[in-house]
């Protein structure tokens, strides 16, 4: 009862990451409410799944095996989320900011008449004041995201409806193991919680391909923004990065202009990065693009309009076009670099 | 081509497409927040959500394969949002309702889809209902699950492509977008499905149609002089029809600000934090400078 749950999202058997770096956090938020963190895992086959969440703190581990469980579908998760909530009381669950948990979280906060805040850039505990009601309500989940278009950050509650429901982007929160945990195992009968009629959805095909690029694993990232003007503008930052040994990433308006793949897009609606150098190139810095970066260890800032809000941000600013300072630092890493 | 059974009677689907209007997040100003951290929405350029044009596409391109369906529009907001409606009228759709009342104002998604579900369920009669996955002012994608639940119906999220509809078995084939690839998925009818912003882009308006339809309005938008008082009685689709909360059997706890479990605790304006940093020029030394640095201390090479 009352505790913090996380709902881990399942590639075949495999944990995603963003369900580990969310039990990280959960585990963080147990510990300051005082309570137990637990997770679900809903899939085929799932022996010794435990041993893929216990490093990360987990209490208690609820499994849901069956055959129809994987690939997800709508209604069997949702049945399980929901029907479990009612028996556990959760006061918080967490999810990813996934195409499954944003499929997932509105389901069942629509069946539990649960508040549920979409892509959070940040979850932290604290009180909420209803001066009209006159009530104050003590360790409730604060969920801090940028809102709309970025130009405001909300902080959303959620004081009387449990649970307190919370969807995070994949590589916004850090996933660490703690050490020497051992959890609890509670496998649930499927037919208990899920109707047969709800297995009506049939994935007929499904294609998953291996990312194109390390985007998120990449010590050094450069971005370009609608700032480089055209999908050959793009071609130099390749080059450069191909010498940097970097990445290429843009923002959501590079990337709504056609210069580069949707794939690339860094920000709150795309990747979260942690690279030692961020190479920005004609980014303006909206907040949601900052929201994916502005942890990265040196910021480059490459900007004609000294006034962009990403300077604020940036370590290094070049006032400069990037069509005249991106072929200067090819030239000068070949010269220097030898 | 497919052959057809010539026994079979070609039905036609009754298509609902959930549409918004929202401010263009492109264009905000200062004054674009009220006090109670709601969206001061009177103070913005407001246009049709880009994705439920994407919806709406699909919508026309099934009424197309399938002659004698119809479209219905229907979308929640102030008076001005019957623009909506006309907009999808110029572009096929055949009709549409607009639901307008105080008491919505304020909704968070829940109270939205606790809207838009009792207005569907008043319209009683559908096959698909299909809208954008997500609206740009939000970005939260939760109000068409929500829907989905609340009229006990399945859902297909992430919509690239409506592939196609078996009338007999009753079932649609979608195919959506998953984390890293694509899937296709069938289910069963009546469905609600939500369409990507990578799915076909809406066609335009059509000259005739925007000549036939360019007078509708809803009830708010009469108010004052009219232009062409005479025609509304004489032609009853240039009435866009508005619902209140009563018109549709709702019930007002559920509705707006109170039906809305989720409250905004704080607003916060972007300020960034300036840090300590070193401010260069494009020309060659201070580029050569800032490279052999890097290289110094390793961040590079």
């Amino acid at each position: 009862m009352n505790n913090v749950f996380v709902y881990c999202e399942l590639e075949g058997t495999t944990v995603a990451d963003v369900s580990l770096e969310l039990l990280t956090k959960g585990r963080k938020l147990a510990n300051q409410l005082g309570c137990q963190l637990e997770a679900i895992v809903a899939g085929n086959s799932l022996d010794g799944v435990e041993k893929q969440v216990f490093p990360y703190g987990v209490d208690k581990l609820h499994v849901f095996d069956a055959p129809g469980l994987f690939p997800y579908t709508t209604l069997p998760h949702a049945s399980i989320l929901t029907n479990l909530f009612k028996e556990e009381h959760p006061q918080i669950c967490l999810m990813g900011a996934t195409v499954i948990g944003r499929d997932l979280g509105p389901r069942v906060s629509s069946a539990l008449t649960s508040g549920l805040t979409a892509d959070c850039t940040s979850l932290e505990i604290g009180s909420y004041e209803d001066k009209k009601a006159g009530k104050t309500y003590e360790n409730l989940l604060y969920q801090i995201r940028p809102a709309f278009g970025g130009n405001i950050v909300a902080t959303i509650v959620n004081p009387e409806n449990r649970p307190q429901m919370a969807t995070v982007r994949e590589g916004v929160m850090k996933k660490e193991a703690v050490a020497s945990h051992r959890g609890e195992v509670i496998r649930h009968d499927v037919a208990k919680y899920v109707p047969e009629t709800d297995y009506v959805i049939k994935v007929i095909d499904r294609h998953v391909e291996k990312a194109k690029h390390n985007l998120k694993g990449a010590p050094i990232v450069i971005a370009g923004g609608y700032g480089m003007g055209s999908k050959e503008g793009f071609d130099m930052l390749f080059e450069l990065a191909k010498e940097l040994h970097a990445e290429v990433g843009a923002s959501r308006a590079a990337v709504d202009a056609g210069f580069c793949d949707h794939d690339r897009q860094i920000g709150q609606t795309g990747l979260t990065v942690h690279p030692k150098l961020y190479i920005a190139c004609g980014i303006s810095g909206q907040i949601q693009h900052i929201a994916g970066m502005q942890d990265s260890g040196i910021i480059i800032s490459i900007n004609n309009d000294e006034n962009a809000p990403i300077n604020a941000i940036a370590d290094y600013i070049i006032n400069g076009t990037v069509e005249e300072v991106i072929p200067k630092m090819i030239k000068y890493y070949k010269k220097n670099s030898k | 081509m497919q052959t057809k059974n010539p026994i079979s009677i070609k039905m036609s689907l009754k298509i609902i497409v959930l549409a918004k209007q929202v401010p263009d997040t492109r264009n905000v100003g200062k004054d674009a927040m009220k006090e109670d951290g709601t969206v001061n929405r009177a103070a913005l350029p407001a246009i049709f959500n880009p994705e439920d044009l994407n919806a709406l596409e699909q919508a026309l391109r099934l009424n197309d394969a399938h002659p004698g369906s119809t479209v219905t529009l229907l979308t929640m907001g102030p008076g001005r949002a019957a623009e909506i409606i006309r907009e999808g009228l110029y572009r096929g759709a055949d009709n549409g309702y607009l639901l307008s009342d105080r008491a919505f104002a304020g909704a968070d998604t829940l109270a939205t889809s606790y809207a838009l579900s009792t207005a569907i369920k008043k319209i009683n009669d559908y096959d698909i209902i299909i809208g954008g996955r997500q609206a740009i002012d939000g970005d939260t994608a939760q109000v068409g699950p929500q829907v989905a639940e609340k009229l006990g119906l399945s859902q297909i999220t992430y919509a690239e492509e409506v592939l196609n509809v078996d009338e007999t078995a009753r079932k649609v084939t979608v195919k959506r977008h998953i984390d890293g690839g694509v899937e296709t998925v069938e289910g069963p009818l009546p469905i609600v499905i939500t369409v990507n912003g990578s799915a076909a882009p809406c066609r335009p308006r059509n000259a005739k149609l925007i000549q036939k339809y360019k007078y509708a309005l809803g009830k708010q938008e009469k108010n004052g002089e009219l232009k062409h008082a005479d025609l509304y009685a004489a032609r009853p689709y240039l009435n866009i029809q508005e619902w209140t909360v009563a018109d549709i059997d709702g019930d007002l706890k559920q509705c707006g600000l109170s039906g809305s479990p989720t409250k905004v605790k704080t607003v916060q304006n972007i300020v960034f934090q300036a840090k300590e940093s070193k401010t260069l020029t494009g020309s060659d030394a201070d580029i050569e400078n800032l490279i052999v640095e890097l290289l110094t201390n390793h961040t590079i090479g």
